[in-house]
């Protein structure tokens, strides 16, 4: 047992307080802001290196920290953090990433006037993603992974002055909020059948041995259900709409969003509950398991095809990242789990990298984001460049130099072995040429050929953009080290084996394969974009070569499938009409009923009023008029005249004399 | 002819009702007090003559009561007097027409 164990929960709590702290600066201490941020980043990466080395130490390793958060009735609601390889590695990759897009940052934002709350909000971005890592309850890690949701919608939205961004906030927030929908019904189901949310608790927790007995044939349904949120969370298709349109906030925010925070919770999750997954597989397949891979497949597929007829910058990235989702879903979902996340480490550095690039050559082109527009860009951003370069391989899985072609190769080892079907395997050849071809495309378009209207005044980013992209080049190409199946030190530290070094073992059939796949997919688009960016003139590119040759198979690819279009027409048009449905119900019927009692009272009302002004106030009025009258009555006879009073007197005493007579 | 109760009792009321009459009719209010005074010497009178025709006439029983009322009555007088000279001194009239309130 590490001390280590007993500060984890510090590493997402340093980021948090230091969100609190610069969102109670004022606009103008943009220095502190950037320095608080930073300096929590620094100080969790810091924390995440120490957590990482008892992990080192032991295969295997898992330590855990309970704590009882309150108690209804006999049962106590516990919560708690845990420490194993998976969470180590994710931490250290985060924090680390996080760090280079913190730097990138204060580069990029320079200008912004919401520099501090942009800040603020990246830390708490941040530490929230940290606390999913390290969550050992499934319900801690539901509220980290909400705010992980509410960050996000913060950062979207930061330019909340264009519509645009204010939308897309929405969006992501209301579509992930439908897979969280899933994800807490599954909690919820779970919490019922095992009796605890603890993952790992001396045998006790829900996915140790005891707990999933309890679980059963609703183990499925629960891991489907969960998966709906993990669906939702990392852009899975039928939930993916949101993600391209989170490119909306500043590029920063593309770069944590997509490389190495929220989209990764999902993946994340999945890996976390796998157990859930996989119980009672057979032959290593279970039916929760297969829908993984389909979906997995269905996203790969499709946003990789989507990505090769989008010309914004970020727009290409983004189905790319969805695209990279998916393939580590089919990952997780053939049983290639160390494989998953692997690939999903490797990825947050090369797509960092690449959107932080992304933002280098948008900051460059003074926020232009078409592809089209830009073009011999290598000559002015030369560091931009060569970054970009290494990303755009390490993406497409260029073989042994880069680590994306290593994790990619270990992928296609492990779906090539999935007994129930083959054609994930062969979907999977063409999702790595399409993903070659893409990137090619783009960066011929924004690098190559002849400077184009918006690169005419092109200049390289400042040492504060361009090292943190060199430190995250320099990742993207080291990792590789961790990762060849010569020393697989990766995988094996993630399922728990001791590590073998064999050279026998680098060269692989995989390799060759890869290669073909990836070769075929550059050369392919070397071809077809020879002559795109080769023309000169202060005008766009040319009509797209692939647009020449399928029109209509383009404007389906450029228009995203129509995707959002069918959910314009059907999920969003119902919602519509049930909300119009439901205002004429409020307004007509329900504000009716309302009428119709506030009228009863009213008519009520009337009446004691007519009884209250008639009756009893009149009768009151009456009282004290005749009461006036009388007292004006006697107050006359008080005339002050002396000798009346006595004249009274003395007619009073003649008159009980002579009564006195009359009765004698 | 012999002096008997009832010419006492006619005198004594006459002085009575001209007192009273006095008391009612004048607007002086030093005529007023005079016709105070009348009143008070007709129950005066009515005493003494109650006293000399009572079968007992030897012990001065009336006699006090009238001396009593003599005093009482000038000692009323005094004080009469007295308001009225502070009325005239602060309203400058002694019409009790006038003088019809209390405050000053």
């Amino acid at each position: 047992m590490s001390l280590i164990i007993h500060y984890l929960w510090l590493i997402p709590a340093v980021p948090l307080v230091a969100s609190l702290a610069i969102l109670s600066l004022a606009n103008a201490w943009r220095r502190s802001a950037a320095a608080l941020a930073v300096a929590g980043q620094t100080a969790a990466l810091a924390l995440s290196a120490v957590a990482f080395l008892p992990t080192l130490q032991t295969h295997g390793f898992r330590a855990v920290q309970n704590f009882t958060w309150f108690t209804f009735g006999d049962n106590a609601l516990r919560l708690g953090f845990v420490l194993d390889p998976l969470a180590a590695a994710m931490l250290l990759m985060i924090s680390l990433v996080g760090l280079c897009i913190f730097v990138f940052s204060i580069g990029y934002m320079a200008e912004d006037k919401n520099f501090v709350r942009f800040f603020a909000y990246l830390s708490f971005f941040s530490g929230a993603m940290l606390g999913v890592v390290v969550a050992n309850s499934l319900l801690l890690l539901f509220i980290f992974w909400e705010l992980v949701g509410l960050a996000s919608y913060l950062l979207i939205g930061l330019w909340i002055e264009r519509p645009s961004a204010a939308a897309a906030a929405k969006k992501a927030f209301i579509t992930t909020r439908i897979g969280d929908m899933g994800f807490f019904v599954g909690m919820l189901w779970l919490y019922n059948r095992s009796g605890t949310l603890l993952f790992y608790d001396d045998g006790k927790g829900c996915l140790e041995s005891a707990g999933l007995a309890m679980l059963g044939a609703s183990a499925t349904f629960i891991a489907l259900l969960i998966f709906f949120g993990a669906v939702g969370k990392s852009g899975q298709f039928p939930l993916h709409v949101w993600l391209p349109d989170a490119m909306e906030g500043p590029t920063p925010v593309s770069a944590l969003i997509h490389a190495a925070t929220m989209v990764a919770a999902g993946v994340f999750l999945v890996a976390r509950v796998y157990p859930l997954f996989s119980l009672g597989a057979i032959n290593g397949v279970t039916s929760s398991l297969t829908v993984v891979v389909w979906i997995g497949v269905t996203t790969a597929l499709m946003a990789a095809l989507i990505a090769i007829a989008q010309a914004d910058i970020k727009r290409i990235l983004a189905y790319s990242t969805v695209s990279q989702l998916g393939l580590m879903m089919v990952s997780l979902g053939v049983g290639g789990m160390a494989a998953g996340i692997m690939h999903l480490l490797a990825h947050g550095f090369f797509k960092a990298l690449l959107f932080l690039g992304s933002g280098s050559v948008i900051h460059g082109c003074h926020s232009e984001q078409d592809i089209r527009k830009m073009g011999g860009l290598r000559r002015f951003m030369p560091v931009t460049f060569v970054t970009y370069a290494i990303g755009m391989m390490a993406l497409s899985g260029v073989p042994f130099f880069f680590s994306g072609g290593w994790t990619k190769e270990e992928i296609l080892h492990a779906v090539g072995h999935w007994p129930p079907s083959r054609a994930p395997y062969y979907l999977m050849f063409a999702g790595v040429v399409l993903t070659a071809f893409y990137m090619t495309r783009q960066i011929i378009y924004v690098f190559f050929g002849n400077s184009r209207t918006a690169a005419k005044q092109a200049h390289e980013s400042p040492p504060v953009m361009t090292i943190p992209l060199i430190v995250l080049a320099l990742g993207a190409i080291l990792l590789s080290i961790v990762l060849t199946p010569a020393w697989p030190w990766l995988h094996d530290y993630l399922t728990g084996e001791s590590v073998h070094f064999e050279i026998g073992r680098l060269i692989q059939p995989m390799l060759f394969v890869s290669l073909a796949l990836v070769s075929a997919g550059i050369g392919i688009a070397v071809w077809m974009y020879r002559k795109a960016g080769v023309q000169d003139g202060d005008r766009p590119a040319d009509i797209d070569p692939l647009e020449h040759a399928q029109p209509a198979l383009f404007r389906f690819l450029a228009n995203k499938m129509w995707i959002d279009e069918l959910y314009a027409r059907t999920v969003i048009a119902f919602s519509w009409i049930a909300a119009l449905l439901s205002d004429w119900m409020d307004r007509y019927f329900w504000d009716g009923l309302v009428r119709g009692f506030g009228a009863i009272g009213q008519v009520f009302a009337m009446f004691t009023a007519g009884v209250d002004e008639r009756g009893i106030n009149t009768g009151v009025d009456e009282t004290t008029v005749g009461a006036r009258g009388l007292g004006r009555l006697m107050s006359a006879a008080h005339s002050g005249q002396i000798q009346i009073y006595l004249g009274i007197v003395a007619i009073g005493m003649l008159a009980l004399l002579l009564l006195y007579a009359w009765l004698a | 002819m012999t002096p008997t109760l009832q010419i006492f009792l006619i005198v004594s009321a006459a002085l009575f009702s001209i007192g009273l009459l006095a008391a009612l009719s004048r607007r002086h209010a030093i005529f007023i007090l005079i016709g105070i005074e009348l009143m008070l010497a007709a129950a005066n009178l009515n005493f003494i003559a109650f006293w000399r025709f009572a079968p007992q006439p030897h012990q001065p029983t009336g006699v006090m009561f009238a001396i009593f009322s003599i005093a009482i009555s000038a000692a009323e007088a005094a004080v009469g007097l007295a308001m009225v000279i502070a009325v005239y001194r602060h309203y400058h009239t002694t019409n009790v027409d006038q003088l019809n309130q209390l405050k000053g």
